[in-house]
Formats: C-alpha cells, structure tokens, sequence
C-alpha cells in the first residue's frame, strides 16, 4: 500500500517520528481550521449570502419567542410584532460607535426607501438592562430621527432574546469597576412572520443593505 | 522542514481568517524630545447624547510633526467623569471594545485618525447630555507634548465623518 507521506520513513529514529506525526497532525488541524473559517466568512461577509438551501435550514435558526418591555411600560413579544417586518439589532445605550452609527444608518436607509420605509420597524434591544431602563432607551433611540423601538427586560428575558437570534453579548471588566459589552453588530431582517430574511452585517455596503431593505418590505 | 513550513502557514491562514483582532501597535519608543507644538489635533467631535445615557465618543485627526512617536494616554473634560482612550474592533459580527491602557501611539511624522469602526476617546460617566450644536472642552493628554486644549464640536447622534463616510462610505448614492 502506498504511503502518503514517504518522508516519514527516511528517518526512523522515534523520537523524530513523533515530531513527523505530530506536524502532520497540525498540518491537519491547519486545514480544518482554514475550510472552518472560510466556511464561516462565505456565510458572514457581506455581499454574499448563503445559497437558498442553507439559507432555508439557517432561518430556521435564527428569531423564535421573546418578551420585553418598550418605554411606555408595554411589552412586546414576537408574537405582538407580527405582521408587519423587522429590522432587530442589539446593543447598549453606552456603546460609543456601532451602536449609533448602526442606528442612524438604519434612519437614513429608511429615509432612502420613501414610502416603502414605513412597512418595516426598526427594533433595538438593549443588552444592559441593569444600566438602560426602558425610559432610558426610549430617549436614545428618539436621537436618531426615526421611530425606532427600543427595548429591554430583565437579564433573562434579555438572555432568550439573544439566545433567540443566536446573537452574543458579553460584559468585559473596564477601570474603576465599570464595564463595556461586546455584542453582535449585525441587523437581522426577520419577515412579517417573524422569520429571518437576511442578516446586514456590520460592514456590509449600503447598496447591499438597501437591497435587502427593499426585499423585505417588497 | 517543508512540512513544518506549511503547518505554520495553514495555521497562520486559518487563524487569520478566523478574525483578526487588529491589536494595537507595538511599543513605541519613549518620546522624550516632542515638543509640545508637535502634536496638533484637527476635526474634534463627538455624538449627541440622551439624558440617561452615560457615555459617548469623541473622535478627531492628531498630527505628529516631530521626530519623536508621542502618545496619547488620556485626557479630561468638564462634562464626564473619565476620559478613557479605546479601540473598537471586530471579531467575526461581534463587536469588541478595548480600553488602550497604554494609549495611542501618534507616529513621529504621521497621523492618527480617531474615528467610527476605529480608535475613539471615551467620555465615561457623563455629567450632562452632550447636544448637538453645543462645544465641549476636552484636555488631551500625551506622554511626550503634555496637555492640549481641545473642543469638541457636538453633532447628531448618528453622525459619521465629515469627508470620509468610515465603512459605509465606500458606497455613496449616486447622483
Ligand atoms: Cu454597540
């Protein structure tokens, strides 16, 4: 039986051996490693959107039931959003860039759509319910000069949201005890079923975005 | 040996794909001879803010003129508690943010520019809502040039770089 890897034999010494196996293993785990990540940057990056079938099965993955509660004290659920589409991100009140500048981008994508821009809602959810009460998150999300709705709960009802979308967010330790929270930046497009269309990522072009934006109120 | 060559290059392949965290620069040598006039900082501002919300960034251009690589370690301002230099990044659709504990190197000869997607200084504990339209002073502080009086022109909240639209710039409207 031919040997896949001749090499090996030239030195017989074991302990070499070993280091022959054990750079082929790495060798092998590179391989794994770099189909993984291709893999996951076809499916993340922007402008490339997963072929039908997998877009079908992932769908299915993504959105499910949620309970929070709006600025005026009511609670929203998946249940009460249906009917019309929606743009869901999570965030916090605190957060510095991607929060605002996801926001206002959503706003102007809105504004870009005219009319069609008023069948769809822009939902926020704020991952820091112990910093951002419901009245805290309605003022921020009126900074942005579209009706968006913001929401929160409590950790839990936060927590299966976020499991919900198969989004992340993690509270990382800052100075003086504070902290800051790494979150998904990524705008998921759920239908009037409140099922996931498509996803806007982060970097993702604004003529990709608005392309999207338009399937999902067309 | 050709075997350990490409281990090393599918595993360097991967993990660069896999999300690289864009770390900050490595350390600069220490900037004793920058002198204060040196440094010179263009285009401050920052995002209006909502009453409860207790934070904000403030972004700006800082130009080193000297020979020496000077730093940017932080600052102080009357609206805010704490003035925190930071950087964002990120890692697959996750965003991260990072406090620079040894600041911001500003090249000797070169330019930083501190912006949405990228470095930003951190206003913590904010004292007052910041509002469109208003100016707020901000003190820089670096390692080599000392202190440098600032002002932040506040702008909406969801503004974005005067000439440059940051990532999602690349894509104005046409016509
Ligand atoms: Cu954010």
């Amino acid at each position: 039986m031919a040997d896949p890897f001749p090499e090996l034999e030239e030195d017989v010494s074991p302990q070499r051996q070993a280091e022959g196996l054990k750079t082929l293993r790495l060798a092998l785990w590179g391989v794994v490693l770099l189909v993984v990540s291709i893999g996951l940057v076809a499916m993340f990056a922007p402008d490339r959107t997963p072929p039908a079938s997998d877009q079908a099965a992932y769908a299915d993955l993504i959105g499910g039931p949620f309970a929070l509660t709006a600025p005026d004290g009511s609670r929203v659920t998946d249940q009460t959003l249906k009917g019309t589409p929606f743009a869901i991100f999570f965030g916090f009140t605190r957060c510095p860039d991607v929060c605002p500048t996801t926001l206002s981008r959503m706003a102007s994508l809105r504004k870009q759509l005219g009319k069609d821009g008023d069948k769809f809602r822009i939902v926020f959810v704020s991952v820091d319910p112990g910093y951002d009460s419901p009245e805290d998150i309605g003022r921020y999300v009126a900074l942005f000069g579209t009706p968006i709705l913001g929401l929160t709960g409590t950790d839990q009802e936060v927590d299966a949201a976020v499991k919900a979308y198969r989004a992340f967010y993690q509270k990382v330790p800052t100075t003086g005890g504070d902290y800051t929270i790494d979150h998904t930046a990524s705008v998921y497009l759920m239908d009037a079923s409140g099922k996931l269309q498509s996803i806007i990522a982060y970097d993702e072009t604004n003529p990709s975005a608005l392309a999207k934006l338009k399937r999902l109120v067309g | 040996m050709i075997r350990n060559c490409l281990a090393a290059a599918l595993l360097g392949s991967a993990v660069l794909l896999a999300g690289c965290n864009a770390a900050p620069e490595a350390e600069a040598p220490a900037a004793t001879e920058t002198a204060a006039s040196s440094i010179a900082v263009t285009d401050p501002w920052s995002r209006a803010t909502a009453e409860g919300q207790n934070a904000g960034g403030a972004f700006m251009t800082i130009a080193n003129t000297g020979t020496a690589a000077d730093r940017l370690t932080g600052g102080s301002t009357p609206v805010a508690g704490r003035v925190e230099i930071h950087t964002m990044t990120m890692e697959g659709d996750v965003m991260k943010m990072r406090q620079l504990e040894d600041g911001l190197e500003v090249p000797a000869g070169g330019t930083v520019t501190l912006k949405p997607g990228s470095f930003h200084v951190m206003l913590m504990d904010l004292k007052q809502p910041l509002k469109a339209g208003d100016r707020v002073p901000l003190t820089l502080t670096f390692a080599g040039a000392g202190a440098l009086e600032t002002q932040l022109e506040v702008r909406p909240a969801g503004a974005m770089p005067a000439m440059d639209h940051g990532t999602h710039g690349k894509d104005k409207p046409h016509g």
